[in-house]
């Protein structure tokens, strides 16, 4: 067994900040438009597997973006709700809901880090533990 | 701050440089939350103006038949602040998916900064300008900035077709119907994805309209942004020269040249009765429904054209279901002036203006059946309108409607 504090991932930044919480694993990719609505947090579409889950205040990993241009707007409407995830890991970058978090840092919301992390390294995070997520790109175990 | 959006996106999408751009089209008029409306007001303040010709999207409101829409006071308030601050900046209130048709047309190889899905395809494929996927908040700050990441779409290289559809088998009588476009640019998203196709065997005389259907439901069913026609579309005189072959053979093959060339060609996917079938059955929710509730036209927005076309069908004949026509003010404009659209609404045709059925709440609350001849109404009807859809032609549509009985025409079908 390995010991989980110890595990260290340094991913590129995509959006710089610094977030804490549990991490919540989606298991397929989602389209934050039509996915997530953004009063309440939770992933509305009944076809992703983990349907009903609040993102909100979760380290979010997500293993691709898919769909609609129009995720750019959620993103910034759940900046501004503060529903927000605390952070996000993606295991392939996307601009689209990058751009959000851009837009949402220039007009003066909170901003949180959005770091791309590879497929490998998002796995050897453990399931619901806490994870701290740092300005430098840096992911740790608490 | 728009330079600044931009240039961020850059480094998002590894672009090296920026490209000038010499218009825009800005999908960011419709409202999501009051974040972008937020967003739109910021712009403004700073004292943003839009420095090429803009047009924009639709919107959540017919700013021109405001009781058309049902939603609460504060979000008809924030939709049209989001409306007004973009006309603000200098864009054109156009409020239409398709700018291509009132006025709005760049030339082959021009670099253009366009969203919305099908209005990026139309770009594109038909008219042969070059633009990537744009959306929301980027297109608004390239128009603002004049510049576009320099990716994608906009170069060259990447615009040659990476897989060939071959539709030759496909009869000719069902190819000459406006019915068949929008079931083929469905199934072509499935089948495709992102990918770039080249089509064969589609006849020189298919129109603007059947164009537009075909990247409307191909940009919905998948995420088509460029597609080529060979002897159609303005990169694609050949099939290929829209696989990139033209312009590389050399005149006389060196010795071993046809077999490496061979290796590098793009797969061919044949187009056959089946194929077309389960992508026809796949646009309807409701198949088996002899009842229709509703039905809704224009996605993309209606054509002069289209409308003419409707005219004709309807004949001065009263509908007995409510019935839906959404498209731009400018071209509601030509048809007033035509004397057409007083006479569908005296048939019972609510035409909607700026806006449509499936992003903001139009139709009758009570849900049912809705029947349209739109591949992306079919697709998005369902999970934003709660209603079942069934998919006819424009002339099964009217017929349908005049009294709510189901009239499919089968025989173009048969193959």
């Amino acid at each position: 067994m390995t010991d989980s504090a110890a595990i260290e991932i340094r991913g590129r930044p995509l959006i710089l900040g610094e977030g804490r919480g549990p991490l919540l694993r989606l298991t397929h990719p989602i389209s934050f438009w039509g996915g997530v609505e953004p009063t309440t947090g939770r992933i509305v579409d009944p076809r992703h597997p983990e349907f009903e889950f609040s993102i909100t205040g979760t380290v979010l990993a997500i293993p691709a973006a898919v769909g609609s241009s129009s995720s750019s707007a959620i993103m910034l409407e759940l900046l501004r709700e503060g529903t927000a995830p605390a952070a996000i890991l993606m295991g392939k970058a996307d601009a689209i809901l990058a751009l959000g978090g851009v837009v949402g840092r220039e007009i003066g919301y909170e901003p949180i880090p959005i770091v791309e992390v590879t497929p490998g390294d998002l796995d050897r995070l453990p399931d619901g533990a806490g994870v701290s997520v740092h300005a430098d790109g840096r992911v740790t175990v608490d | 701050m728009a330079m600044r959006v931009v240039t961020a996106a850059a480094e998002l999408l590894g672009a090296e440089s920026l490209v000038e751009v010499s218009s825009a089209h800005i999908d960011g008029c419709l409202h999501h939350g009051d974040g972008g409306v937020e967003f739109a007001e910021a712009l403004v303040e700073g004292g943003g103006r839009v420095v090429v010709p803009t047009t924009l999207n639709v919107g959540a409101l017919d700013l021109l038949h405001p009781d058309v829409v049902r939603a609460d006071a504060h979000k008809t308030d924030m939709a049209r602040r989001q409306m007004e601050a973009y006309v603000a900046m200098g864009a054109q209130p156009t409020f239409t998916c398709a700018p291509y048709q009132v006025g709005h047309e760049p030339g082959v190889g021009e670099q253009v900064a366009w969203g919305e899905s099908n209005a990026i395809a139309f770009v594109n494929s038909v008219l042969g300008a070059r633009t990537e996927r744009y959306g929301d908040f980027l297109d608004a700050c390239c128009a603002l900035t004049g510049r576009a990441p320099l990716h994608g779409l906009h170069l060259a290289e990447n615009r040659t077709a990476t897989v060939v559809i071959d539709a030759t088998a496909v009869p000719e009588a069902l190819k000459s119907r406006d019915v068949f476009y929008p079931v083929l640019g469905t199934w072509l998203g499935l089948q495709i994805g992102q990918e770039i196709p080249v089509i064969k065997g589609l006849p020189p005389t298919t129109t603007r309209d059947q164009l537009k259907a075909l990247g409307a439901a191909a940009a919905s069913s998948g995420a088509v942004a460029l597609f080529h026609v060979a002897g159609v579309t303005p990169e694609a005189p050949t099939v290929e020269a829209a696989i990139g072959l033209g312009s590389r053979v050399p005149p006389t093959s060196p010795p071993g040249w046809e077999s490496r060339q061979l290796r590098s060609l793009p797969r061919t996917v044949l187009l056959d009765s089946g194929s077309v079938r389960s992508a026809l059955r796949r646009l309807s929710t409701a198949g088996g429904s002899d009842r229709i509730d509703a039905v809704a036209l224009g996605s993309p927005h209606f054509s002069t054209r289209e409308f003419r076309a409707l005219h004709r069908c309807l004949r001065g004949r009263s509908l007995g279901v409510p019935f839906y026509v959404c498209t731009a003010r400018d071209t509601l404009a030509d048809v007033e002036a035509a004397g057409i659209a007083d006479e569908l609404r005296s048939s019972g045709v609510e035409i909607v203006a700026d806006t449509c059925v499936v992003v903001t709440p139009i139709l009758p609350a009570r849900n049912g059946v809705l029947m349209t001849n739109s591949g992306k109404f079919a697709h998005y009807g369902p999970s934003n309108t709660g209603y079942d859809v069934l998919y006819g032609s424009l002339e099964d549509c009217v017929e349908s409607a005049i009294t709510g009985d189901v009239v499919r025409s089968q025989e173009v079908w048969a193959w």
